[in-house]
């Protein structure tokens, strides 16, 4: 079929308008759709970047972490992308693997609970997972798996296929009970008032009341404190601790923009993204602002209290965890 | 001699549209999935352990959710189809609302009802009984019920409705009761219906993801999709994506064609278009039971949306403004969406009916079984090396819902054209009326009816979709659905409720508009 006139006006339309652009260089940042939604941190630190850098800045929103490393792997070298910005340490082995990516080239003062020296990936957030609740209806919360699975509490998961806090309980089981992880899901089995796709339905069935407990994080209870003022929400410390999610922005080897990107993830670990975390992700900063967290935010636990389980580790364990998972809680 | 040539080169004209609207259906659906297979270069992999699993119980809850659907819908179609009553039309119109939600605030309101602190558990405590768990097989089919019995009501309402008044006043005159009502007009008329109707949902259950994890309970209920979306995102292994996509449309194509071999034509021949009487229907048990019957069914259909309204609506006042901007976004799409159903709709059902080829038919029925995980994945393989997604997010969704209504459009429309055609086709022809002469003036007043039903599907899946509009990144230009699933990602459930609340009058509302819209004027 030959293109009709307008398809052509059209194309020749967004080819000027492209002309026009190519004065200020545009940096294209992928993230996932939480980061770039009003709510999340995206708008104050792309305006924030683009008061200095002289550019501007196409910050994209695709799904969640798994979806970005899908995305990127289907473009391949033909991404525009400068900066991917969502990925977690469990997706990093096979973002890796990829090799779309450079090393970043940021000398940043982390303030992880772990050493943290990965040329490729930048972390500029962290989280631990836990099970949240209401205090006022649940006062003394199971401390660990086996006291949950004694318990005669009703939990909402999500499902570590199509969850990235799914797979973060997964690995969490499964780096805590090792080769007993499975019989551990088999006792957790009949807590489990069921599994759904995401993190947003989850938590919207746990406060509708379908549920004692849900997986989340320990920053959780942190945004119902702040913005709505509601002291009724915690988390339940485990004595096993908690796997932590570090979640990391990367440059791409092929970014058309390689200076600008850098100096993106620069700032992004900068105190003026860092101050917008905690309160937009409702996760820890990776680099601690100078004003330390928001009043009612809640410490970080103690820095024993989170597991850290290297990218190359969580590789290898996902699947067999996966299988072990799906037979425990098919039955 | 020359009349038959014209009459000739007319039919053809019609199948040639026909043929061509269809192919470029085709080539939507079958080309995104060979892009996914192509783009896993040449890694072909087998199907996994857990497939067989999915595809049992993929199939199981299909056929069971198709079976209770079709059931209680035939007595709820009875008795809308000869009951006469104040509010009747509206209610005919609400009564479809709980197909045009989407899935995650349907999933909502089921448990706002159903659910462990939902008003049947609380009215159940109250009556010292114990509590009733929903999650298991039995809520996949509570919920897929929940769907599609407005689907198959409507269905099988046009089915009633499609038979000629003059049956029922020559029963009436031949002294028939209920029973040889049943037996000679409603029976062969169901007939025809239900196993359309059945293959129908059973197809729009097969593409089930989130619903029948939810409601199932866990990894119990995994179906193809949630395996495919495994496929995408757990293990990138796009050959097997692609393959069971494959499998899911090949299962569709299947399912049509047992649909053809059991499915017979009523014959009823044409009427004078006139409201149909019915005598045979004025005892006052058949009045009982038919009020039951519809009073049972709006409060299973309407209370769970009465429960999205209520949480809802004390925060719709506080939505920001960009939500707003999103729905003006999503009813624009949703325009589009319906725009084009309506042209591929017609273009099929009056070449079928003009003596097009079955193909034609069938591959117009194709969207119904697609992943739409597959889908989106493969129209963004076809469209990234060609231009921006972004810029495209919304003209694909637009497109994308037009083809998954379609299916809906022809079983509705399919018929339809026919009728007309046989009815009025052959007077038409003797006047010379062709073309789109034809199309306005023979077709398009004897199916304003299920023309409506159609585009306002349409219009109502294009404003609820958050399939592509995801997979191409949209960037500011955020659908509603997505701006819900931004607020609910962002902890703001309160606020996501008011905007599920937008969501649900922006769907129906459009539906609405659409389906009055094409039963004003209509005989009813």
């Amino acid at each position: 079929m030959r293109p009709t006139p307008t398809v052509a006006s059209i194309a020749a339309g967004l080819l000027l308008a492209g002309m026009a652009q190519a004065q200020t260089p545009v940096l294209t940042v992928y993230a996932y759709d939480s980061f770039v939604s009003e709510w999340g941190p995206g708008p104050a630190i792309r305006a924030g970047f683009e008061a200095g850098c002289g550019c501007s800045v196409n910050m994209l929103g695709m799904g969640d972490g798994a979806a970005l490393l899908a995305r990127l792997r289907l473009e391949g070298e033909r991404s525009p992308a400068d900066v991917v910005i969502g990925l977690d340490t469990n997706l990093t082995a096979a973002a890796a693997a990829t090799g779309l990516f450079a090393p970043h080239g940021v000398t940043a003062a982390l303030d992880l609970p772990v050493a943290w020296d990965d040329p490729l990936f930048l972390p500029y957030d962290w989280g631990l997972f836990a099970f949240v609740h209401d205090r006022t209806l649940l006062p003394a919360p199971p401390q660990g798996f086996a006291e949950l699975a004694d318990s005669q509490l009703r939990i909402i998961i999500q499902d570590p296929r199509s969850s990235t806090p799914g797979l973060g309980l997964l690995l969490w089981v499964k780096s805590v009970h090792g080769d007993g992880a499975g019989e551990m899901w088999r006792r957790l089995a009949p807590r489990v008032v069921t599994v759904t796709p995401g993190w947003s339905e989850a938590y919207g069935l746990f406060l509708n009341g379908e549920a004692d407990m849900v997986l989340s994080y320990t920053t959780s209870p942190a945004y119902h404190r702040i913005a709505e003022d509601d002291d009724s929400k915690a988390y339940a410390p485990f004595r096993e601790g908690h796997l932590m999610q570090v979640e990391v922005a990367a440059r791409l080897a092929r970014a058309p923009n390689p200076d600008l990107a850098q100096a993106f993830l620069a700032y992004l670990v900068g105190p003026e993204a860092q101050a917008v975390i905690p309160t937009t992700n409702w996760m820890y900063p990776a680099v601690m602002p100078d004003g330390g967290l928001p009043e009612g935010f809640g410490a970080p636990p103690a820095a024993g209290a989170a597991l850290f389980l290297a990218p190359d580790a969580a590789a290898a364990m996902r699947d067999p965890a996966l299988a072990e998972w799906l037979a425990a809680l098919s039955r | 001699m020359a009349a038959g040539a014209a009459t000739g080169r007319d039919a053809a004209g019609f199948r040639r549209a026909g043929g061509a609207a269809a192919a470029a259906v085709a080539a939507f659906v079958l080309g995104p999935l060979a892009m996914v297979g192509l783009a896993a270069q040449g890694a072909v992999a087998g199907l996994q352990p857990g497939d067989g699993a999915a595809l049992r119980f993929t199939l199981a809850q299909a056929a069971a959710s198709a079976a209770a659907s079709v059931a209680l819908a035939v007595p709820l179609a009875r008795a809308l189809a000869r009951r006469r009553f104040a509010g009747r039309a509206a209610l005919v119109t609400l009564l479809g609302a709980p197909f045009l939600l989407p899935s995650v605030i349907a999933v909502m309101a089921l448990l706002a009802v159903f659910g462990r602190g939902g008003a049947v558990n609380a009215a159940l405590a109250a009556a010292g009984l114990g509590p009733m768990s929903i999650y298991g097989p039995h809520g996949v089919v509570i919920a897929h019920v929940f769907f599609n019995l407005p689907l198959a009501t409507r269905l099988i309402l046009q089915g009633w409705q499609a038979i000629p008044a003059e049956r029922f006043r020559l029963a009436a005159t031949l002294g028939f009761g209920p029973a040889e009502v049943a037996r000679h007009l409603e029976r062969p008329m169901l007939r025809e219906v239900v196993p359309g109707a059945l293959a129908t949902i059973f197809l729009v259950c097969l593409s089930s993801f989130a619903v029948a994890l939810i409601l199932g309970g866990g990894p119990r209920a995994t179906t193809l999709e949630l395996a495919i979306y495994q496929a995408f995102r757990f293990d990138f292994d796009l050959g097997r994506a692609a393959l069971l996509a494959a499998l899911q449309l090949g299962l569709c194509a299947a399912a049509l064609a047992l649909v053809w071999a059991v499915a017979l034509p009523a014959g009823f021949g044409a009427g004078l278009d006139r409201p149909a009487g019915r005598w045979d229907a004025g005892g006052v048990f058949l009045r009982v039971q038919d009020a039951l019957v519809i009073a049972a069914a709006a409060a299973f259909l309407l209370g769970p949306l009465a429960a999205v309204l209520a949480a809802g609506l004390p925060h719709l006042a506080g939505l920001p403004p960009q939500v707003w901007t999103a729905a003006l976004r999503s009813a624009a799409v949703a325009v589009a969406a319906a725009v084009l159903t309506a042209v591929l709709a017609l273009a099929i059902a009056t070449g079928r009916a003009r003596g097009g080829a079955r193909w034609a038919e069938a591959a117009g029925m194709l969207p119904i079984a697609v992943s739409p995980m597959v889908l989106g994945t493969g129209l963004f393989v076809i469209v990234f090396p060609l231009a921006d997604p972004a810029a495209l997010a919304l003209a694909v969704t637009a497109a994308v819902n037009a083809a998954l209504a379609l299916p809906f459009a022809l079983r509705a429309l399919l018929p339809a054209v026919a009728e007309a055609e046989a009815g009025h086709g052959r007077l038409a022809t003797s006047l010379g009326i062709g073309g789109l002469a034809r199309l306005r003036l023979v077709i398009l007043p004897r199916v304003r009816r299920p023309l409506g039903f159609a585009t306002g599907l349409a219009a109502a899946f294009a404003a609820g979709d958050l399939g592509v509009i995801v997979l191409f990144a949209g960037g500011d230009a955020a659908t509603l659905p997505l701006e819900l699933f931004r607020l609910m990602g962002a902890y703001r459930m309160e606020a996501a409720s008011g905007a599920a609340v937008l969501l649900l009058a922006l769907a129906f509302g459009l539906f609405a508009v659409f389906d009055r819209g094409g039963r004003l004027g209509a005989a009813d």
